[in-house]
């Protein structure tokens, strides 16, 4: 009886609580940097694009909902040539984003996307693509792969050595 | 017509109105105080406070597909859910509002609430057998075995009221209380006429015919739109009934002081003791079955015989 009585007491005793509730639209929860949301495409600090469509992001997506076709410019840069998310089939895993090997795509804390008609969300190259580096700032993938591009041979980058002749017998 | 009938009519047609409009009310009520009390805000975008949510949900009961399954007792079924709306707009008859408000002043007043609270223990049984359904007979089973054994020390409690007075209409048993408060010489008769109450109006802790969590909705598990709704505002209308009994008995009604009047006095006592109902749901998790019936009969009963007969024992000394 007095268990009951007690129990009332402190029921009672939460109105004068603060309450728990965020009211959404109006405050908002702040999310966290690593907070898995809408995902972008970053550039370089050069704003290049950083994606070299290796297709391993759509290779890791659980649910394939990436597609992407790549293709290579004049000097010799890989891009995607078409870069598709359907954020209606999108679990929001990051696999992709950790399947990158360019730290091109990247999830943020975003989930704001509502749409009324289901094909505004699929999101087309255009959409995703932001204008800066994202999580990563100041990584150039370029500036630190072997690869050769036009105006970069092997062996340019900075920490590079010039790549060893195998044909030589010379050390 | 003569005036005195004219009078009359205005006042079934405002306690009618009345009920009828704060019942749905009680819905936002309680789920803003439920909000309260678990630290949340509740309803609160639709209109100011979160008001029109009781339009929005009446609406949508009005809305929703009103279905009758192909296996029930068609006529039961749609019967039974009137039968508890009924039987307490019908209880409300003898409850004083007001000097002078009142629709009538019946001489048996406790004992027609006590029988009209009797029948709508049929309104649970009828549609729990009606809806053709294990779970809907489940509760209405615990339904009628709880009320029917409520009732028995509910009326018993009451007696002690009655002694005091010297008279089964409410009015009489109001105007009794003008220097005491019935409370005080009756606390255990108040305690059990609550907890009665409480179990009579099956609300929580003492939901057992409904019990969503073991019987999905027990009696009205069937139920759909405005059906459901019936049972949904009669069970809202029990809470009312309950707390102005409750009040009528043990609270001296419309008495006190005088800067409010009588009818304001009442409504604010109905309005603590509605709070304190939706504060139980908020607190007290559900008895088990036989835990229920136990405790009915052999704590309450007892205590509620023992009562009434140091009442009246007292009352025998002193007169």
């Amino acid at each position: 009886m007095f268990s009951i009585v007690r129990s009332l007491w402190i029921t009672f005793l939460h109105m004068f609580h603060k309450r728990e509730t965020v009211q959404y639209p109006e405050q908002k929860n702040k999310l966290t940097t690593r907070w898995r949301g809408r995902i972008v495409l970053t550039r370089d600090p050069d704003m290049g694009e950083r994606c070299v469509g290796c297709y391993l992001c759509a290779a890791a997506c659980p649910v394939d909902c990436i597609s992407l076709q790549a293709t290579e410019d004049e000097s010799g840069r890989r891009y995607p040539e078409f870069f598709r998310i359907n954020f209606s089939r999108c679990i929001f895993c990051g696999f992709c984003e950790e399947a990158c090997p360019t730290y091109a795509i990247q999830l943020i804390p975003d989930f704001e996307m509502s749409e009324y008609n289901r094909q505004n969300l699929v999101y087309e190259k255009n959409e995703l693509l932001i204008d800066g580096p994202g999580k990563h700032p100041g990584y150039n993938f370029y500036n630190i792969a072997g690869v050769a591009i036009s105006g970069k041979g092997k062996g340019e980058n900075d920490n590079e050595m010039p790549p060893i002749d195998t044909k030589s017998l010379l050390p | 017509m003569d005036d005195a009938i004219i009078h009359r009519l205005w006042i079934i047609a405002g306690v009618l109105a009345g009920l009828l409009i704060v019942a749905p009310g009680l819905i936002w009520l309680e789920r803003r105080m439920l909000a309260l009390w678990q630290d949340r805000y509740g309803p609160n975008r639709a209109g100011p406070f979160g008001l029109l949510i009781v339009l929005a949900d009446t609406l949508k009961l009005f809305f929703k597909e009103d279905w009758i399954p192909p296996f029930a007792d068609k006529f039961v079924f749609v019967i039974a859910p009137t039968i508890v709306v009924v039987t307490v707009l019908l209880s409300f008859i003898v409850v004083p509002f007001a000097p002078g408000v009142m629709v009538s002043d019946l001489n048996i007043g406790i004992l027609y609430f006590l029988a009209m609270s009797s029948l709508g223990a049929y309104s649970i049984i009828l549609g729990g057998w009606a809806s053709n359904n294990k779970y809907s007979l489940l509760g209405a089973m615990r339904g009628a075995a709880q009320m029917i054994s409520y009732e028995v020390f509910m009326g018993l409690s009451m007696m002690g009221v009655v002694l005091l007075s010297g008279s089964f209409s409410l009015n009489t048993i109001v105007e009794a209380q003008k220097d005491m408060w019935f409370i005080i010489p009756q606390f255990a008769g108040f305690v059990i006429f609550l907890i009665a109450g409480i179990a009579e109006t099956h609300r929580l802790p003492f939901d057992i015919p409904e019990s969503e969590s073991e019987l999905i909705a027990g009696f009205h598990s069937e139920y759909s739109s405005m059906k459901f709704g019936l049972f949904f505002v009669g069970e809202y209308l029990g809470i009312i009934l309950i707390s102005s009994l409750t009040v009528s008995l043990y609270f001296g009604g419309w008495l006190g002081p005088d800067f409010l009047p009588p009818l304001l006095w009442f409504c604010l006592k109905t309005f603590a003791f509605i709070c304190f109902f939706i504060l139980l749901r908020a607190s007290l998790p559900r008895p088990r079955y036989d835990q229920l019936m136990e405790y009915g009969w052999k704590i309450m009963l007892p205590i509620a015989l023992l009562n009434l007969v140091v009442t009246a024992g007292v009352i025998l000394m002193y007169k």
